[in-house]
């Protein structure tokens, strides 16, 4: 009995320092002005480390190269535009169709449904994509899936680009480039509704609470039944056929719960940015999720959520600093016309370059991962099994 | 999966209906496997009776692990059928043909490398577990037991193959040889097959060693109820552990039978030593 109760401290004292960091993250927001700016850049990085740690499951864990996952961010924010404005005006009557949200929004034409339900309807939806392009495309291997999934990606910009062209029984899919707007507002039950124009520390919060669930089940799967599949079709798909592992199905599972992550990451946003613009879905911010899973380190989950943090804050704080600061005279002194925030993908593409050079299994490392690189154990490529499914 | 009920009721006929009778383990009809304008394996009809240990041997290049990877589903037959346990499985999933009982070593290791032994044997009993999804995220109490149980009888599988309580835990990248082969022998026996196929499980084992997995077989064989398919090269272990021997050449079943017969074989002395020219 007292082995187990050291156990248990030993066990407890392990998650202290998890503990810790999350409640001194989460008492943050009290210490700052309520529209401060430095909030609104954390609360972007908040949903960033919940796309990263989605895709991490699908490249980290499963080892799948997805070169596509705006097309899930794409996805969930378009939900967002689709159940949460008065994108489809008309629909469902002069008084349109509302579930749970305030009495002001209840009055607005189109459809305006309570934020849970957005996401259960973004999960839905990504989940579907996700099936709909997985099912072609996981039955290849290796680069092959980098490639379909790099088009499929692209072709989701382009439909949602060009949505609004696309009328459906009077309805425009999208509103292309000119944005869904105004989103409504995060709408919770039993907490109200959230102001983004007065107070961020409700979003932030709420980013927060979804970062915490979105650990919560990357821990559980990884250390379970799907997360030992994972791993073992990452490491050898013959194999793991022959043990009973249906590569398909368990590669589906992945890509669906990555996805997911992406279709809620993309509902909040499109929540905070109070926008759904076609813009926001280019092929470099695929890029953009996954230099943050590498840079932290594939497949390690405290390494992804720093890595996400790190490239957000690059990309929201470091650049536009640079830009103001030296930069500006270091680029003017070369004779070069442009600021660092222009070529940002590029500085993203930079920083990829570097961690692949001098610490290719990232700044927080998995173990497994940290085997296969440095020691070269594992993740043999070389396959015989026919491709078919 | 893939031909129905009629296709079914046809491969039980098959069954019936082969060569030696009713009541074989695993048949395969005429198959073949061509790869490009290579004929790997040509035309072989193969039986399995329960509770035996048949042997397939052959020079290099003899097609036996291309046989082998017909049997398990890695490669569909070009033509033919494989019947299991009255049940057509050509073409049918590697992980579907294991979850009705089939399981196998692979001739060079193909271990999880940077999983633990345990971990590798429980990756073995994927296709006995039921937890989802859901399940896993939300450990529910039937999930937490049947992850409990999984590692429970991965270690007693581990045991049983005789590796050392203290490598339980090592990433089999950091066994040694040997034991490496035990853990691959135990991830497959985790899998509860009751067809187990060892594709040249000695190779790289000092006579002792091998002399060890001859009798380890016959206990498996006799403790387990397995019938048990082998590929060596290994003739001491082929002849002592064999009831029946199969062997191919060239692709082609050349000889069949019992270990004395298949020593005398004319054509297999030849396929081994080469013709005598007179």
């Amino acid at each position: 009995m007292s082995a187990l109760s050291r156990l248990r401290s030993h066990k407890a004292a392990r998650h202290l320092p998890a503990v810790v960091a999350v409640m001194a993250i989460a008492v943050f927001p009290i210490f700052r002005p309520p529209l401060d700016g430095l909030m609104g850049d954390c609360i972007q990085a908040l949903a960033f480390v919940v796309m990263a740690l989605g895709l991490n499951i699908v490249v980290g864990f499963a080892g799948l190269l997805d070169l596509g996952y705006v097309a899930f961010y794409a996805f969930g924010a378009l939900s967002m535009g689709w159940l949460a404005s008065d994108h489809f005006t008309g629909i469902g009557g002069e008084t349109g169709i509302h579930s749970g949200v305030t009495e002001f929004a209840g009055r607005l034409p189109g459809i305006h449904l309570n934020f849970l339900l957005v996401v259960i309807g973004a999960i839905l939806v990504t989940g579907i994509a996700g099936a709909l392009i997985g099912l072609p495309t996981l039955r290849l291997r290796g680069d092959y899936i980098a490639i379909v999934t790099l088009a499929f990606g692209e072709i989701i910009g382009r439909v949602a680009a060009n949505g609004d062209e696309v009328v459906i029984s009077g309805y425009k899919l999208s509103n292309g480039r000119q944005s869904i707007a105004p989103i409504d507002q995060i709408n919770l039950p039993l907490i109200g509704e959230f102001d983004q124009a007065t107070d961020l520390r409700s979003y932030f919060w709420a980013g927060l609470a979804l970062v915490l669930v979105v650990l919560f089940v990357n821990f559980r799967l990884r250390d379970s039944r799907m997360g030992r599949a994972w791993i073992a079709l990452r490491e050898d798909e013959v194999a793991a056929a022959s043990m009973g592992v249906p590569l398909v199905r368990t590669k589906l599972m992945a890509y669906a719960v990555g996805a997911a992550f992406g279709g809620i990451s993309g509902a909040f946003l499109g929540a905070f940015l109070q926008s759904v613009n076609a813009n926001q879905f280019q092929f470099g911010f695929s890029i953009f999720i996954l230099a943050m899973v590498i840079l932290g380190g594939l497949g390690s989950i405290w390494g992804v959520v720093i890595g996400a943090v790190l490239l957000s804050f690059v990309n929201t704080r470091f650049l536009s600093q640079l830009d103001q600061g030296i930069g500006n005279d270091v680029l003017g002194a070369l004779g070069l016309d442009f600021t660092f925030s222009e070529i940002k993908f590029g500085v993203f593409g930079f920083i990829l370059v570097i961690v692949m050079v001098l610490r290719p299994e990232g700044l927080l490392p998995e173990r497994r991962r940290k085997l296969e690189l440095t020691e070269g154990i594992g993740a043999g490529e070389e396959s015989i099994y026919e491709a078919r499914a | 999966m893939t031909e129905g009920a009629a296709g079914e009721r046809e491969s039980a006929e098959a069954a019936k209906g082969s060569p030696n009778g009713g009541g074989e383990l695993l048949t395969a009809n005429d198959i073949s496997k061509i790869f490009g304008g290579l004929v790997a394996v040509d035309d072989v009809s193969f039986t399995i009776a329960p509770r035996s240990i048949v042997s397939i041997i052959g020079p290099n290049g003899a097609g036996k692990t291309t046989f082998f990877n017909m049997l398990t589903g890695l490669y569909k037959p070009s033509v033919g059928r494989i019947v299991f346990e009255g049940r057509d499985i050509t073409g049918t999933r590697p992980d579907i043909i294991t979850s009705l009982g089939v399981a196998r070593t692979f001739q060079n290791i193909r271990l999880f490398a940077t999983m633990s032994a345990v971990e590798n044997v429980m990756v073995g009993q994927h296709a006995r577990m039921k937890a989802g999804l859901f399940g896993s995220i939300l450990r529910t109490p039937a999930v937490r037991r049947e992850e409990r149980e999984v590692r429970e009888r991965a270690r007693e599988m581990l045991e049983y193959v005789g590796l050392a309580a203290d490598e339980f835990e090592q990433i089999a990248a950091n066994l040694s040889y040997g034991d490496q082969r035990r853990v691959e022998i135990a991830r497959a026996l985790a899998s509860e097959p009751t067809l187990l196929l060892l594709d040249e499980p000695t190779a790289g084992m000092n006579p002792n060693e091998s002399a060890q997995l001859t009798e380890f077989m016959q206990r498996l064989r006799d403790e387990r109820d397995l019938t048990i398919l082998l590929i060596e090269h290994d003739m001491k272990v082929v002849m002592g552990v064999s009831e029946r021997i199969t062997v191919l050449d060239h692709g082609e079943k050349i000889a069949e039978g019992k270990p004395e017969e298949i020593r005398h074989d004319e054509r297999v002395v030849e396929a081994y030593l080469g013709k005598s020219t007179e």
